[in-house]
C-alpha cells in the first residue's frame, strides 16, 4: 500500500533499501541525486543482521529474504521511514508485500516501495512509485541520472570480471580491494557521464597495472546460481575469496546489469542453445544457468559450483539438468545451498576438495595427451 | 634405521592414527573416541602409538585430515594437511588400485567418491543433516539398549525388516519409535535402521551418481555387517569391505605426507607441550568472524576464521 505524502512533510525523511555487494554504491547515488530525501547509509549486513531476519521470518523462506529483512529491521532502528525493495522473478516476487507485513506487524512505521512487482520491471510504474514517495521528482533530472546509474553498474560489473578473473593471482594482497573500494568511493562523487567515463578508465588502466603471478595452467572456474546468494558476498559465505586463496581463475556471469539490461534478450538465446534439454523458462534464472552450464562446459572449465539459498525453487528445478550437462560433458560440479546456519568449515572441505580433484583430473589428462 | 610415517584421522567421533613404513604397510595404529575434545584424543592417540611404534623408526612425516585437521595439524606440526576426500582416495587406492567407487559413511558425514584409475573424478558430501550416519545409528542403539557392535549381527538375523522413513533424522526417530510401540522385534527393526541408512544415502549423496565396481565400502558404519547386506542387497553389487576400512583416512594422509618427504624429522612425544584454543567474535569490522586463536607453549601460534588481518590482533 502506497501512501502519498505531500511534499513537505516528507522533505525530511529518511529513505533505506537492502544490502547486496557492492552495489549500494550506484543505488544511493541515484537515490541521493533524484529524490529530495535523506539517504541512509545502510549498515553492512552482520551475524546480527542474519539472527534478526531469521528470528522474524517464516522458517522455510530462502534466505535473500531473511537478510532483507534484517537489514530493514536495522535501518528502521537506525530510524529509516520509507524502504525501497526491488524483488526478482520468483516467489520473491510476493516477498515485499509479506515484508511490509511483518514489519508492520512487528510495530514500524514506514512507507514501503516495491520497485518490481509480480516480478516484472516497468520503467513507468517505478517513476509512479517514487513520485507517491516524493512529489517533487523531476522527470528529466531523473532519467539523467537514471543513465548514469545504469553505466555506473556496467563498469562496476565490468571491473568485476577482471578481478574475478585475477585476484586469484594477485602479488600484494589485498591491493585488488583496495583499489575496488578507492574506485567506488570516486564513483559516489561523480557529476556528469563524461566524469564517470574517464574515471572508468582511469581505473581500468590501474587495476591492469595492479601485479599479478599468473600462471598459464590456471584452473578456472564458473560460479553460477541464485542471483542473491551469488552477488552478495556475506550471503555466499565469501565463496570468491576462498576460491581466490586457491589461485583460481573465476567466471561469474550473473550481475546487476546482466539482470537490468541483458537477461531480456538473452534468454531467448539462451533457450534456443539449450533446446536439448529445456522449452521453458522455469523462472528466476534457471535458464539462464542451465546455458551457461553448457557454456562452461564447451570452453575449457574445470568446474562449476552451483550456489544457491537453501528452497529456491527455480535453482532447485534446474539442478538435475546442470547435472545431466554436467555428466554428459564430463565436467564436476559441486553444489551449496545456504542457509543462515550453514557450516563455514564443511565449505571449507568441500573446496578444498573440489580442488584437489580438479588438479588431480587436470594432471591425468595431461598424462594421456602426453602418451 | 626405518623411515615411518604418521596419519591421523581426527573425526567427530573417533580419531584414528596410523604409522606406515615406507612399502606403505601398517607398522601400527590405533583407533578412540574423539568424544568432543580432539586436542586430548591426539594426546591419548601418540601415547599410545609411541609405545608400539619399533624403536628403529624415525618419523619422516606427519599428515592429519579429518575434521579438526587444522587445529591437530598445528599441534603436531604436520606436513600435510588434506581433506578427508582426497585422503580416502589416496589410502583405498593404495589398496585396491582399481577401485571405482569408495562409499565412505562416518559419525557426522557420508560420502561418495567415484574414481577412474586412481584420479577423483567425482564426490559428493552430504548437506544439511546427519541422518543415515554414524551417530544417528549410535543413538538408536542406545535407545534400544543395545551396544552398536552388536547391531550389525542382530540386523542379520531379520528376514523381515520393518520400513522407517529414512529422508530424515528425526522422521526416522519417531518412526522407529512408533514401530517399537506397536509391537515389531528387536531384530526387525534394528534390520529396518541398517536398510533406512543405506536408503538415505543413495537417495542423498549417491543421487544421480552412476556407481559401479569395484566398490569399496569404509568409514566406522562399514563395520556393521547389517547395512553390508543391505548395500549389496540395493545395489545387486559386490562391496569390499577392509579390515582397515575405518582407518583408510589415516593411511591416505600418512602416504600424501610421504610424497611431501623432506629432510625434516618429527617426535610423536607432546605430552609436555602446552595447547589451548580461544574463541572469539572479532569487533575489528562488520564482519564479525568467530576467530579462534591458537596458542602452543602459550604462544600465539595462529588464528582461524578471521578474513582480514584485524583478527589477528
Amino acid at each position: 500500500m502506497l501512501i502519498s505524502w505531500n511534499k513537505k512533510s516528507m522533505q525530511n525523511k529518511i529513505v533505506a533499501f537492502p544490502q547486496m555487494g557492492d552495489y549500494q554504491t550506484p543505488i544511493s547515488y541515484l537515490l541521493s541525486h533524484i529524490l529530495n530525501l535523506r539517504i541512509m547509509k545502510v549498515p553492512p549486513i552482520t551475524s546480527k543482521t542474519v539472527e534478526l531476519g531469521a528470528k522474524n521470518s517464516p522458517d522455510f523462506v530462502c534466505t535473500p529474504f531473511k537478510y532483507t529483512l534484517g537489514t530493514f529491521i536495522e535501518c528502521l532502528d537506525a530510524g529509516a521511514e520509507i524502504l525501497v525493495q526491488a524483488g526478482g522473478g520468483c516467489r520473491y516476487g510476493y516477498y515485499g508485500e509479506l515484508q511490509e507485513q511483518i514489519l508492520k506487524d512487528l510495530g514500524y512505521e514506514f512507507t514501503y516501495v516495491n520497485l518490481v512487482t509480480q516480478g516484472r520491471t516497468d520503467i513507468r510504474r517505478i517513476y509512479k512509485n517514487l513520485k507517491s514517495i516524493d512529489a517533487s521528482i523531476h522527470p528529466l533530472k531523473s532519467l539523467y541520472y537514471t543513465f548514469i546509474t545504469s553505466k555506473m553498474i556496467k563498469y562496476m560489473d565490468k571491473i568485476d570480471f577482471y578481478i574475478r578473473e585475477n585476484i586469484g593471482f594477485e602479488v600484494e594482497k589485498g591491493s585488488f580491494v583496495a583499489l575496488k573500494r578507492r574506485m567506488l568511493s570516486k564513483f559516489q562523487s561523480v557529476k556528469t557521464y563524461s566524469h564517470l567515463l574517464l574515471l572508468y578508465h582511469l581505473y581500468k588502466r590501474r587495476f591492469k597495472k595492479l601485479k599479478i603471478l599468473k600462471d598459464e595452467k590456471k584452473l578456472k572456474v564458473g560460479l553460477i546460481g541464485e542471483l542473491y546468494t551469488l552477488m552478495e558476498p556475506f550471503a555466499n559465505y565469501h565463496i570468491e575469496y576462498e576460491l581466490a586463496k586457491y589461485g583460481i581463475h573465476i567466471k561469474r556471469y550473473t550481475n546487476v546489469h546482466y539482470l537490468l539490461f541483458e537477461k531480456k534478450n538473452a534468454v531467448k538465446r539462451y533457450l534456443r542453445k539449450t533446446k536439448d534439454y529445456i522449452r521453458y523458462r522455469m523462472g528466476a534464472d534457471a535458464a539462464d544457468n542451465i546455458a551457461r552450464t553448457k557454456y562452461l562446459c564447451l570452453h575449457g572449465y574445470d568446474g562449476i559450483i552451483h550456489i544457491k539459498s537453501s528452497f529456491c525453487t527455480p535453482e532447485i528445478g534446474a539442478m538435475p539438468i546442470i547435472n545431466k550437462i554436467c555428466s554428459e560433458y564430463e565436467v564436476p560440479v559441486l553444489y551449496f545451498s545456504f542457509d543462515t546456519a550453514t557450516s563455514e568449515v564443511g565449505m571449507k572441505t568441500r573446496i578444498e576438495a573440489f580442488y584437489d580433484m580438479m588438479e588431480m583430473r587436470r594432471d591425468s589428462e595431461k598424462r594421456i595427451s602426453r602418451n | 634405521m626405518r623411515k615411518g610415517y604418521l596419519g591421523i584421522d581426527i573425526g567427530s567421533i573417533s580419531t584414528k592414527g596410523v604409522v606406515l613404513d615406507e612399502q606403505g604397510e601398517i607398522l601400527t595404529s590405533s583407533y578412540i573416541w574423539t568424544e568432543g575434545n580432539p586436542v586430548e584424543a591426539v594426546r591419548n592417540l601418540l601415547d599410545i602409538l609411541k609405545k608400539e611404534v619399533p624403536s628403529d623408526v624415525v618419523i619422516k612425516g606427519i599428515g592429519t585430515t579429518g575434521s579438526a585437521r587444522k587445529l591437530i595439524g598445528l599441534m603436531v606440526s604436520a606436513s600435510t594437511i588434506k581433506n578427508e576426500i582426497t585422503a580416502h582416495a589416496a589410502g583405498t587406492c593404495h589398496f585396491y588400485k582399481d577401485v571405482r567407487t569408495i562409499l565412505e559413511i562416518g559419525g557426522q558425514d557420508s560420502k561418495i567418491i567415484l574414481l577412474d584409475h586412481g584420479i577423483i573424478r567425482d564426490y559428493a558430501m552430504n548437506t544439511l543433516c546427519a541422518a543415515g550416519t554414524g551417530s544417528f545409528l549410535s543413538s538408536q542403539a542406545k535407545r534400544l539398549d543395545l551396544d552398536v557392535s552388536e547391531f550389525g549381527t542382530l540386523a542379520l538375523s531379520s528376514n523381515t525388516p520393518v520400513k522407517i522413513a529414512a529422508r530424515c533424522t528425526v522422521f526416522a526417530e519417531s518412526d522407529l519409535v512408533h514401530k517399537a510401540q506397536v509391537g515389531y522385534a528387536k531384530k526387525d527393526i534394528v534390520a529396518g535402521l541398517c536398510k533406512s541408512v543405506v536408503l538415505n544415502y543413495l537417495n542423498n549423496v549417491g543421487k544421480g551418481k552412476k556407481i559401479e565396481g569395484p566398490i569399496v565400502f569404509q568409514g566406522g558404519v562399514s563395520k556393521n555387517e547389517g547395512v553390508v547386506k543391505y548395500f549389496k542387497e540395493i545395489l545387486k553389487q559386490d562391496i569390499i569391505v577392509d579390515e582397515n576400512s575405518h582407518l583408510m583416512g589415516a593411511i591416505g594422509i600418512a602416504l600424501l605426507s610421504k610424497k611431501n618427504e623432506t629432510d625434516q624429522v618429527y617426535t610423536l612425544d607432546i605430552t609436555d607441550i602446552t595447547f589451548e584454543t580461544k574463541g572469539f567474535e572479532c569487533k575489528g569490522c562488520s564482519n564479525h568472524c568467530e576467530v579462534v586463536k591458537i596458542f602452543k607453549d602459550h604462544e600465539h601460534i595462529d588464528t582461524f576464521g578471521n578474513r582480514c588481518p584485524m583478527g589477528e590482533k
